[in-house]
This record gives C-alpha cells, structure tokens and sequence, in this order.
C-alpha cells in the first residue's frame, strides 16, 4: 500500500500495452509524403488478433510478398506500392471502422481484406459509401454483388456445388451439415438443400455452433446416431480442430463417413493434426500442389520470404491474386481511380498458380476452377477432380433451376 | 434411447473439462478474491509447453508435461503475483483491469513465439481409440480431473500449509497475528492456482486447438463454475462442473450448441437469484 503512484501506473501501462497488442500494425507504413508523389498507398485489413488470425494473417502475408513482388518488377505506373496495414482484430465494427480509417485517413488507393462474411458485411457499406474499392480473397456464400468490391474467391457454384456433385457421384445420398453459427454457413447450408431436394439426396441433420466453440462431443454423438453417408462442414477458424480431434477419438474414420469442408486448407490442416484429419474431403480451387508454373514460383517465393515449413493455401493464394489483378487493371485504366480501375478491370485474365483467372466485369467475380482435393499424411492436399476448365462466376445461382428463390430468401 | 444415455457420460466429461480448468480459480479468485482475466493464458501456457516438450519426448509429451505445465504455469502465476497483482490486493476492479492487460499481452507473445496459426500436439498412441463413445482420451481427462481434485484437497486439510491457506483464506488479520507470513501465503495459493491452470492447459491439447486464442474459449466457462459453486469451495466446485457438464450436454442434444449456451447462462442466472454466493458459502474475511 506504500507506492500509491505504482497503483496507478500499473492499470494504465496495462491498459496501454492491451491497446498496443490490439493494433500492432496501427502505423506501420513507411512514411510516404503525401501518398501520391512517391508510391501510391493501399490497404491492408485483416485479423491479426482474435480467433480468426489463424487464418487471416497468412493472407496478409501473401498480399505482401504480391505488393513486394511487383515493386521489384518497377511498381505499378512507375511508382511503388506502399502497404499500410490495419488490424481488424476479429470484430465486426473494428473492420467497419479501420475501413474507414484507410480510405478517409491512409487516403489508400484500394483496400485487400476481410475473410469472415460477416467482416465483409460490415465493410461493404462503408465502401459503397465512399466509392472506394475492396478485394475480398474468400470463398463465401454468394447472393451478393457489390459494385465496389472484387471477390476472388470462389462463390458458391464454384466450391460448394461442385462439392456436392463429387458427393453424389461418389454416391453419397444422405448428409448431415455441422456449421458455425454465422452467415456464410446458413447460407451455404440453405444451397445445400435446394441442391439435396432436387438431386436425390437427403439431409438428415443440420446443427451449428457458435465460433469459437470446442466441445463437439454431444455434436459427435448426433451425427454417429444419425449414420449419414457424409458430412458437410462449414465450420470456421478454431472450432475444426476441436471437431476433427472428437470426431476422430470418437472412432469416425474417414473410409465409413468423410467429411467435406470448405474452409479447412493447407493451414488448418496443419494445426488440426494430419493425424486427424488425413482421408477427408475438401473443396477449394486451388492446393499447394496445384500443376501449374505460376505455383511453383509462388511457392517458393513464399517459402523463401516466410520459412521452409510454411504451406501455401486457397485464401492465401486468392489474396496474392487479388494484388496482381488490381495491378493489372490499374495499368490497362493507366490512373488508380475507382471508377476507372472498375471499368478496366471486366475481362482481364491472367495465368495465375490456380491457372487461367479471369475477372466477370458485370459481378465482379473470377473464373475458376473447382478442385476436390484428399488430405494425404504428409499434410498435403492431392487433388481428385476438378472442373476441367474455369467455371463462370454466378453469385445468384440464376443458372441453377434447383436454386429459384435462394436469392429473395 | 441409445443416444441419450451417451449423453451421461458425455456430460461428466464436459464437467471434467470444465472442473479442470476451473480448479486453479477456485484458489486465485476463491480463496483470494482476484479476478484474474489471464487465467486462461496459464492455460494456454500449459498447452504450449506440451507442444515444445513434443521435441524431446515424442508422442509421451502429453504425459512428461503434466509436471512441467504445472511448474511454467505457476512461476507465470507467481511472477505475475509478485510484480504486479500483490500491489491491488483489494482493489478487484484494478486487478480486473491489470489482468485483461496482461492477458492480451500473453496472447500477443504467443503468438509472436509460436506463430499465429494452431500448432499440432500429438496424442499418445495408447489414448485413441475407446469404449462406445467414450474415447480413452476423455476418460484420461476424468481420471485427472478427479486425481487433481484429491490432490488438492488433500493438500488443503492435510498438510500444514494447506491449514495455514485455509487460515488466511478465513482471517487474514487473525492469521498474520498468529504469525503466518501472510505474504508467502498468498506467493503460494498464486503458484498453485496458476500451476494448476498449465495442467488444465495439457489435457486440453487432446481434445481442442492449441493456438494463441486458446485461453480466451475457456476463462468464461472457468469463472461461471467457480461462481456457481461458492467462492473458494472445491466440493462447491465440484458439482458445478458436473452439473453444468451435464447441463450443457442435455441442453445441446435437445436443441443446439447455441441454444444450450443460453439454456446454461440462463440456469447459473436464475440459480444465483436464489444462492448469490453459489452453492456453498463460507464466511470469510478476505481481501475483499
């Protein structure tokens, strides 16, 4: 009780090292005069705290080594790329607001981020309003098309359905869909049974949990009582590993009842334990061991930046793309501008690690192509189909008769 | 039917999880009255540890770092206690303060240390597999859950330091006149509530991620079984966990994981209208 001032400098340096563990990246661009003269600026908003930072820091990792890259080349219309990164430390309004903090502040150019849809609906009317440009580098749930932002990841019939047309050629009938409770899985689960009634297949369960969630025992239970021929998993962040760990110790082996995920890659394979998860279907559009030579470079240059352990994933893979296709049409619209940028970026296409992207210019989605991959022991993804060519882009399923009505609901 | 009698032992393994993790409170926040927030980083502490021994002892770490757990997790504790929490002793909103700062803090070095994404921690081989839905690696937590329970206990009416504990618990004036180093007391209830705390974190890594977050899932859970059992009460502990385990495992298997979390809130709501002090109450003057 002697030291009174220590009683109330401790709270506050506590208070301020929390604030500063909150938002390690608050200021972390290099000093750029005026942002236009000697780089152009742009954003960087991922998790880097909280639950989804598992997986959202490796994309910004891989937007990184795309914007370091490219500066090596000579930069984008004579001028070098200036990141500046944000934290949206897994928190709905603080991605709204670094949003708003990039455009009306940083003055950034555009802005690659989100990975949770739910991050994604929080930003999606601060850059409407602003007319400012966003790259989203996930798969979601589609029924959305926002003018002002680019999805490189896949929409729903670019993963999802064709996740289901492998399961039912694999002749699997009945499913059971184990979810977190948010927006992407809902969705993506109300797809799954429109697709289900129309194709013969059956939905015997359906049960989500709140992210974050890790006991699955009394779930694993349900799905062992209910004997389905597979199940369907759209489970986020840390929850899969809690389930592939009960659902394995609880005797499910992949041979009996495979799971499909579809947002389980290279990453969270690695911190479920291959142990637990090797057998296991995933969907994606693109594996570590994707064939093309615009993987094999992208590999190495990730390895050589991040270390020789470090695996290459899907998102990870769509946000390095995100970079390149936002550079590209910066130089064919030859200003930064939104509008411009926008209008030049329809129908450009590159060779990219997951093969030929090319952008829609009425939705602005990709073409691409679907791959079902296996988990191998090694921890590695080895493909077992794809789609054979890049499939277009429909957010709505307006070319999917089973899907009439999805996107008014 | 089959199904629902799963859920019996279903339930008693979650309250064992549940007691685990909850057990090093009932020493920190029971018998000394401070909310400490990083209690769920001991945890993840404990967790690491395993993760690193993994290294030296292969797929045995599990087992080698039960000891180790208990030892970093409670010289965090310790470390902690000393430098910082002695110094609000009485002032439970500071500390509550002080230890989410610290929390935060822990969480950041973890994830600068080990990285981000979850890392692996592999299972002995002789823990998988099971009986029926119990999974050997689920009985392997009821069985510590239950050894710690009878450690502890035997080391709070046992032996003379547990005695002289339970004395500074119950009058902290009275004792430190009777010539109890209340200090040292104090050093030694923070070592082993901490430490018990990096045991938890051990038997974690069989069922659940092992990542920089992983404290954050459980430090809820931990209080809201100390606060239904009574403060400092390890019976009182004891049949909240098993309660709540059941509870929780119920609540899921008629509705869902989100409706049981509201079912189980509501139920510790509504019990503590009836029994604010938890299920057993004893007088105390403690620091608080």
């Amino acid at each position: 009780m002697r030291n009174s001032a220590w009683r109330i400098a401790l709270p506050l340096a506590a208070l301020v090292v929390a604030l500063g563990a909150c938002g390690p990246g608050s200021s972390s661009s290099q000093q750029a005069a005026g942002g236009g003269e000697d780089g152009i600026k742009v954003g960087i908003l991922h998790s880097l705290s909280g639950t989804m930072a598992i997986s959202e820091v490796t994309v910004k990792d891989a937007e990184l080594l795309a914007i370091e890259e490219i500066n090596a080349a000579g930069g984008v219309l004579g001028k070098k790329l200036i990141p500046v990164v944000e934290d949206g430390a897994s928190d709905w309004p603080t991605f709204a607001e670094k949003a708003t903090k990039l455009i009306a502040q940083d003055k950034v150019a555009t802005v690659f981020g989100g990975w949770t849809s739910a991050s994604r609906k929080a930003m999606l009317p601060v850059f409407e309003r602003r007319k400012a440009l966003l790259w989203y580098p996930v798969q979601y749930e589609g029924l959305e098309s926002s003018p002002y932002i680019f999805y490189t990841g896949a929409t729903t019939n670019q993963q999802i359905v064709p996740g289901l047309e492998y399961l039912k050629e694999q002749g699997k009938k009945k499913l059971f869909l184990v979810g977190s409770d948010y927006v992407f899985p809902r969705t993506a689960n109300k797809v799954i049974k429109a697709y289900a009634a129309a194709n013969g297949m059956e939905v015997i369960g359906e049960e989500y949990t709140p992210l974050g969630h890790t006991e699955y025992s009394t779930l694993v239970n349900k799905v062992v009582q209910a004997k389905p021929d597979a199940v369907f998993n759209t489970l986020n962040g840390d929850s899969n590993v809690a389930f592939f760990k009960q659902l394995k110790s609880a005797g499910v082996t992949a041979e009996d009842m495979p799971t499909m995920s579809v947002s389980v890659a290279e990453e969270e394979v690695k911190g479920i334990g291959v142990d637990n998860i090797a057998g296991h279907l995933v969907a994606w559009n693109y594996y570590q061991t994707t064939d093309t030579p615009a993987n094999t470079k992208f590999v190495q240059a990730f390895k050589a930046k991040y270390g020789a352990d470090k695996v290459t994933s899907d998102p990870m893979e769509a946000g390095y793309n995100a970079v390149y296709l936002w550079a590209e049409a910066v130089k064919k619209a030859g200003t930064v501008e939104v509008e411009a940028v926008k209008k030049a970026a329809g129908g450009i296409a590159l060779e990219r690690p997951e093969g030929l992207v090319t952008i829609d210019g009425e939705n602005q989605h990709m073409y691409k192509t679907a791959r079902i991959g296996v988990v191998q022991p090694d921890g590695l993804i080895k493909e077992v189909w794809n789609s054979g060519e890049p499939i277009k882009p429909d957010p709505y399923l307006k070319g999917y008769p089973w899907a009439a009505g999805l996107a008014s609901g | 039917m089959e199904a629902f009698l799963n859920q019996l032992p279903i339930g008693l393994s979650i309250g064992a999880v549940l007691l685990l993790i909850a057990l090093g409170l009932t020493f920190t926040f029971g018998q000394m009255g401070v909310i400490n927030m990083a209690h769920g980083e001991f945890i993840m502490a404990g967790a690491y540890t395993a993760y690193l021994l993994q290294d030296w002892a292969g797929r045995q770490a599990v087992i080698v770092a039960l000891p180790v757990a208990f030892v970093v997790a409670g010289l965090m504790g310790l470390a902690l206690e000393r430098a910082a929490i002695r110094h609000f002793y009485g002032r439970p909103l500071d500390t509550l303060l002080l230890t989410w700062g610290v929390s935060l803090v822990l969480q950041q070095l973890a994830r600068d240390l080990f990285g981000a994404p979850n890392v692996q921690v592999q299972a002995p081989q002789w823990l998988q597999g099971g009986l029926g839905i119990m999974p050997y690696n689920r009985m392997f937590i009821l069985a510590l859950a239950v050894g710690s329970v009878v450690a502890v206990w035997a080391y709070m009416n046992r032996t003379g330091q547990g005695r002289r504990m339970q004395a500074v618990m119950q009058n902290r004036r009275l004792a430190s006149t009777s010539g109890i180093d209340t200090g040292r007391v104090d050093m030694r209830t923070f070592f082993i509530g901490s430490g018990l705390a990096g045991i938890a974190g051990v038997a974690l890594t069989l069922i659940g991620p092992v990542g920089p977050a992983l404290g954050t899932y459980y430090i809820v859970d931990a209080f809201l079984v100390v606060v239904a059992g009574g403060l400092g009460q390890l019976r009182g502990a004891v049949i909240a966990a098993a309660g709540l385990g059941l509870l929780n495992s119920y609540a899921e298997f008629w509705t869902d994981a989100s409706l049981a979390k509201v079912i189980v809130f509501a139920v510790i709501v509504a019990f503590l209208q009836f029994r604010p002090q938890g299920l057993f109450v004893v007088r105390s003057r403690a620091l608080t």
